[in-house]
Order: C-alpha cells, then structure tokens, then sequence
C-alpha cells in the first residue's frame, strides 16, 4: 500500500500523469470507494486490500474523468481486461493510460502500454472459474419450464434502474439501445416483456465483450445475478469461436468477425 | 388522541386473518435471498423478522413502479380515450419503519400540491399503515438529522415497539388505527408498563439540517464541490428508485395496431436521459449538475415548494449505491465547506 | 372447439430466401398458409431483438433465412448472421424459451419447392408445441391497462 502511495506521488509530482484512479476506505469497514488523486498530498487516501474488488475502469470511460486529464488507474484483472477490450475497440490510445496491475499478493506492477497488459495477462487464464462454470450448470440441468419461471421471477424485480449498465466499463455507448423512442424498441416502462427485453439484448450486446467483472450483478440493487448470462455466453464463445474477451488490444469481436467454416447443426 | 394497548407477537397471525376476512390485501416484508421487499402475505409467519430495513421502500403501495393512467384506441382515423379508473385495493402495509412512515406525506405534498392525483390519493386513502419502530439501526440510518426518530409516529396508523421478545407496544394513532383495533380488539391488551424509549435504537444526529439548508442557496454556485462529489456517482437510478420520498416518473405510451396504455413509472433525475430536450441540449448534461439538483430539491427546493425535506433518513441509497455515494457523508461536508 | 392454427413470422434477405418464395408461388407449390414474410437486404441485418418482438406481438414461431454461406449478395453478411444465431439461440435456450419455435434455413432464389417444404414443416412442428402462451404471458400490450408495483 506504502509503494502505491509512494509511486502515485510520483507519478502527479512529475506530471506523467494528472490523475490516479484509485481506491479509498469507503463508508463502512468492508467497503472501498474509487477516489481521484490529483495531488501528491491525496495519494494518502489509497488503500490496497481484501476490499479493493470492483472494476474501476468504468471510471476510463466517463467524460468528467477524462476531463481531470491523463490517469494512472489501480487495477485488478478485470480493469486491466477492460482496457485491453476497451483498446480492441478504439475506445483508448496507447499509453494514455498508466495502468497498476495488482493482483491478490498485493504485488504492483506497473503496466504503461497494452503490450504490457496483454504481456501480465499472458500469465493468467480468462476462462470461467470452476465455481462459475457450476453456477451455469446448475441452471442448464433445470428443465425449460423451470430455467424460464427462474429467469421470469429474477427479471420481473428488475426496477430498470440501469445501475448495470452504469457499472460496466463496456457500456460506454452514448445513447444506449434503449433510449432509443423512435421506435421505442424496448419499452421503458418496466413489465416483465421489456425486463427481459432489456437483459437478453444487453446479454447479446456484451457477448465476447463482457470480462467478467461482476460489477453488474454487483450493482443491481434487487440482486439479479445478470452476470451469469454473459458469462454463459463467454463460455460459448471460447468454446465455440476461441476467443476471450480482454486478452488483446486488437481487434477481435466475435459478432464482426467469422470463419467461412462456423460449425453450427440448427441451420437447414 | 394516541392509545397505547399492548399486542402479543403471537397474535399477528389472527389480527392478519381478521385484516384478509375483512376484504383488505397484507403487504409485509418478507425475504428473498438477501432481499427484504413488501410483498402480499397470506400468514404472518412469511414476514422477515431481524432486519434493519427493507431494499425497497414501501413507496410502491401509493405509487407503484408502473401504472396505466389512461387507455386508448384507434377508431378509424380517430383516437377514442377512455379514462383508467384508479383502482385502489384496500391495503394494509405492516412494517413500515418510522423513516419510510414519514416518506408519505413527503409524497403526498407533490401529488396534491397544484392538481389532485387520484392515482395516489386513492391509494393513500385506501391505505394503513402499521408501522414497526426501529430497536436496531445501523451507520447509514439518519432519520434523527432529518426530524425522524425511531420510534416516532408521523404516517403510521398503529405504531408498534417491540417492548420484549413476546409483544409490542400499540399506539393507536389514528381513526384508521382504530377501524383497524374494531377489527380484532380482544387482541388488543390494556398498555404495557415498559416504556417504548428503552428499547428503541440509538440514532445520533450526523449533521445540522438548518445549517445545511441554510448554506445550500450559495453553495449552488461551488461547482467544484459538486464534481468533486460526483466524480465516482456512475449516473444510475439506484437511489431515487430505492428512496421512499423520491417521486419521479415518467410518461410512456405504449401501443399496438389496436391501442394502447398511457402509463406513469418510475424516473430518476440522476439518469442523463432525464433532462435531455428534443433538441439534443441537455441543462443537467454533467453528473456534477445531475448530483446537485437531487440534494438541491431534496434539501432546499422541496422545504422552500412544499414545506418537507424530501428525504427521511432511512439510508438505503447509501447502503445500495453501488459507487459507494454516502448521502451523509456529502451533506456533512456541504454544511462545513470553507 | 377451433383448432389452434400458429402464426409463424419469416424473417428472409431479399435476394434469396424471398426470391425463393416468390417462386414457390410462381411454380404453383402450394404450402401451408401460416408464415407472414418479412423482407431484409440481408440475414446480417436481422437484429435478435426482432425475433423477441415477433413473439411479443403474437408469434408461435419465427423463420429466419438467407443466402447459402458464401453466397451472399453483400458477401458476408450471412457469415455475421450465423454466428449471432450460434450464440443467441444458447442465450434463448439458457433463459428457458424453446428454441424449437425458431428455425433457420439457407434458401436460395433457386429453391422453391425447399421453401414449402421447409415452411409445411415449421408449421407443423409449431402446431405440435402450441401457441406461446409462457411467452404471451409476460407481454400486456395494446389496451389492457397493467400495473407493476
């Protein structure tokens, strides 16, 4: 935490960069909060510990951040996938970021372009965890009857709050599909029909985007775990096309790429 | 005049088949997974016990997440309307905490300010409120900054303090109250000795609400308070749709070849979509704007309009925030700001 | 009591499947008259969120048709198509709705009669599943008035 501290200072009194995205305590013992250090003095405020487990790369994307100027972002895997997936899809120049890789040692490494993220990523598998995997399973020996009353129950108690949406740093669209109202595609107002409307093309717009974060499911005030839909459909498109989302910073989206020889055995 | 009676835990079961014998719907928080909802109840032994507060207020019995105020049809090349009556279901909500108890005359200021809206008027009057005091609070409730308490009884009917692990202490506090006493009165015992004081949880005030709405007129203009603040809020609806005296909605008409509904639900100032005009401008196009007005018109606007602060203290956008905004945290350092 | 007839919706690119079934009728192959067919330039341009709409607006069952792989009059865009179909029928299955209610067919401006028998055969699968009620369900649209609390 000292050696954060120590090179955040650096890194604002030498003006490499003009903000440190990072954590600070949060309102109660067991929560962290993303601060913005912009001097040397504030770099105090960062912590580095068990509760530093949300994505702060959401913050990459969002205009009054960007404004503060060039960043330093404290991140764990999922932020350092981000902004591989976030470079991929021309949404980040390389080294405008200065990103500080730590992983659950609490080890810092520091990572100033995206050969250097693919390079510390290159260690780690972005395939599903066991749990995660069980988790899917469990759901995919439900039969249909019983997978849809499941869904059907979890989305009606969505309040469409967008709080997902807000939390993902791949949700960076400047009018998201569904503030569209000409047509209103999706229904804004919140009945079961729209609800899964809603989760299910969000779900498709994320597929082999999605970097498995959590910060979503996180998020959802009524505790919907959407996550586990992208990661279904990250399973299926490593398995079926080879690719992880936030493994290169170049360009690789499953739904604008393909292969003349797709295999698929619904197609007559 | 307030009576006190006494009311023994074991006999909600009866008092709620007395209340559903009488044609009225229970509403009471039970548990899902780690969600506490007011949810229709058949049994009292549904309700979640142990809680601190619910997920979702009890806002949705006056003014529910969606509902259809008109109905129309296409005739031709004509559009025939037809009136959505206000159909209000004789309800009783039981566990409302004194907080969310406040949160509906806050409510009811706006929907009977300028113009009565029978959508929520006659869902206010068909209403009872039995109301459960607070013996446990936790860091994130400040009813007691905002003119609440844990036991107070503004907006319940019958407030009930649990005064021992067997019964509760009933204030009888209003004639619905009493409607509700005529229904099961043997259930209702002569009052107990203890005093409701003893057990009730302790609330420390965090900040001086008239300090704050004092300073908030000039503190308007300190745009870098408020993007300093705002910097980590990701622009959701988290807040105002978890908050029990928040009252945005929006207007959405949705149809088919046939017709279609006019329906009013639930909006968030905090969303950037809330403000934006036709035009493409945008007033409120930075988070730091969109953070400002929600503590302008909760703190000052509404005391100024209507007479309330629109905010009761129960803590819930703080404890669901998913950015971790702390709603006393930032008013505290709005009323100390240099 | 009325046998349930299903409403099934095809969604076909302009240059073959539509084609196509132009001459189906043009050759006087008379198929079952259950589909109403919706045209596009192109599978590529087929957005998911369609065939969720088709079912919320009263469909029992959707086609959806295109081009043969490397047939495509814009080229690609039938390679896109697919893969999005790869993974959205699994997101479907994964959420409980049949999948059987959705079928996908190459179908060239050549192919008339597989056409009819592609269509016969849909409508017949999808009489034997039933109407979508689960679906219809969840939708309130059009007059009814709803209310979500």
């Amino acid at each position: 935490m000292e050696a954060l501290r120590k090179r955040a200072r650096e890194l604002l009194e030498t003006g490499a960069v003009d903000v440190v995205i990072g954590y600070g305590a949060g309102s109660a013992p067991d929560r962290a909060r993303a601060i913005f250090v912009r001097t040397p003095k504030q770099a105090d405020e960062l912590i580095l510990d068990d509760r530093c487990s949300r994505n702060l790369a959401v913050y990459l994307m969002k205009p009054e951040v960007q404004a503060l100027g060039r960043p330093a972002i404290v991140a764990n895997v999922p932020a350092l996938r981000s902004i591989l997936q976030l470079a991929a899809e021309s949404q980040m120049a390389d080294g405008r970021v200065v990103a500080i890789g730590f992983n659950g040692n609490g080890t810092l490494t520091e990572l100033p372009t995206f050969k250097a993220i693919e390079e510390y990523l290159a260690a780690i598998p972005p395939a599903l965890t066991p749990e995660e995997l069980a988790r899917i399973a469990t759901i995919e020996k439900m039969s249909m009857a019983e997978r849809f009353a499941f869904w059907r129950s979890l989305f009606a108690r969505c309040l469409r709050c967008y709080a997902c949406r807000a939390a993902c740093p791949l949700c960076y669209c400047g009018k998201c599909f569904v503030e569209c109202n000409q047509p209103q595609w999706i229904p804004a107002i919140p009945h079961e029909e729209s609800n899964l409307e809603w989760h299910l093309t969000r779900a498709m717009h994320l597929a082999g985007r999605c970097i498995n974060c959590g910060d979503c499911a996180a998020a959802c005030p009524v505790g919907i775990p959407l996550n586990v839909l992208t990661q279904m459909l990250a399973r299926e498109v490593a398995g079926q096309f080879g690719l992880h989302a936030g493994t290169s910073s170049k360009k690789e989206y499953v739904l604008s790429t393909f292969k003349t020889d797709d295999k698929e055995t619904f197609i007559r | 005049m307030i009576q006190t009676r006494a009311l023994k835990k074991t006999s909600l079961s009866a008092l709620f088949e007395k209340l559903t014998a009488a044609g009225r719907r229970i509403l009471a928080p039970r548990k899902n997974g780690d969600q506490i909802a007011f949810e229709e109840i058949a049994s009292a032994r549904d309700m979640a016990d142990d809680y601190i507060q619910t997920t979702l207020p009890p806002k949705s019995c006056v003014l529910p997440r969606c509902e259809t105020i008109l109905q129309y049809r296409f005739v031709g090349k004509d559009v025939e309307i037809q009136d959505t009556p206000p159909k209000a279901v004789p309800t009783v909500v039981f566990g409302v905490r004194p907080c969310d108890a406040r949160s509906f005359a806050v409510l009811n200021s706006v929907f009977t300010w300028d113009y009565k809206d029978a959508f929520f008027t006659s869902r206010l009057e068909n209403l009872v409120v039995i109301g459960v005091s607070c013996t446990k609070a936790d860091a994130y409730c400040f009813c007691t900054s905002v003119g609440g308490g844990p036991g107070r009884t503004e907006g319940s009917d019958i407030l009930l303090t649990p005064i021992n692990a067997d019964e509760y202490l009933a204030e009888i506090i209003t004639e619905k109250g009493n409607e509700i006493v005529a229904l099961a009165p043997d259930l209702f015992g002569p009052p107990p000795t203890a005093k409701k004081e003893d057990v009730l949880a302790d609330v420390p005030v965090r900040f001086e609400l008239a300090k704050l709405a004092e300073r908030l007129p000039e503190l308007f203009y300190r745009e870098e308070i408020w993007t300093d603040q705002s910097l980590r809020c990701l622009g959701c609806g988290t807040c105002a749709f978890l908050c029990p005296a928040c009252v945005c909605f929006d207007i959405q008409d949705e149809s088919n070849h046939n017709g279609g509904i006019r329906a009013r639900c639930w909006d968030s100032c905090g969303l950037s979509l809330f403000t934006l005009h036709t035009s493409g401008h945008n007033p409120r196009h930075r988070q730091s704007q969109r953070w400002r007005q929600r503590v302008m018109h909760k703190f000052s606007y509404f005391q100024d309009r209507l007479g309330y602060i629109a905010c009761v203290g129960c803590g819930r956008c703080a404890r669901a925030c998913p950015a971790d905004m702390n709603l006393v945290e930032h008013l505290k350092a709005l009323v100390e700001a240099v | 009591m009325e046998e349930f007839e299903p409403k099934i919706i095809a969604f076909v690119c302009n240059w073959c499947t539509y084609a196509g079934a132009d001459l189906t009728g043009t050759s006087r192959i008379r198929y079952q008259p259950n589909v109403r067919i919706i045209r596009f330039p192109c599978t590529g341009r087929i957005d998911f969120m369609l065939l969720l709409k088709a079912f919320a607006r009263g469909a029992d069952g959707v086609i959806v048709s295109g081009c043969h792989p490397n047939d495509c009059h814009y080229t690609s865009g039938n390679f896109h198509a697919r893969r999005r179909w790869i993974l959205f029928r699994r997101l479907l299955d994964f959420v409980g709705i049949d999948v059987r209610r959705i079928h996908f067919a190459w179908i060239s401006a050549a192919e008339g009669a597989k056409w009819a028998e592609f269509v016969n055969d849909v409508t017949d699968t999808i009489r034997k599943l039933g109407p979508f009620e689960e679906y219809r369900k969840l939708v309130h649209m059009g007059f009814d008035p709803i209310e979500v609390a």
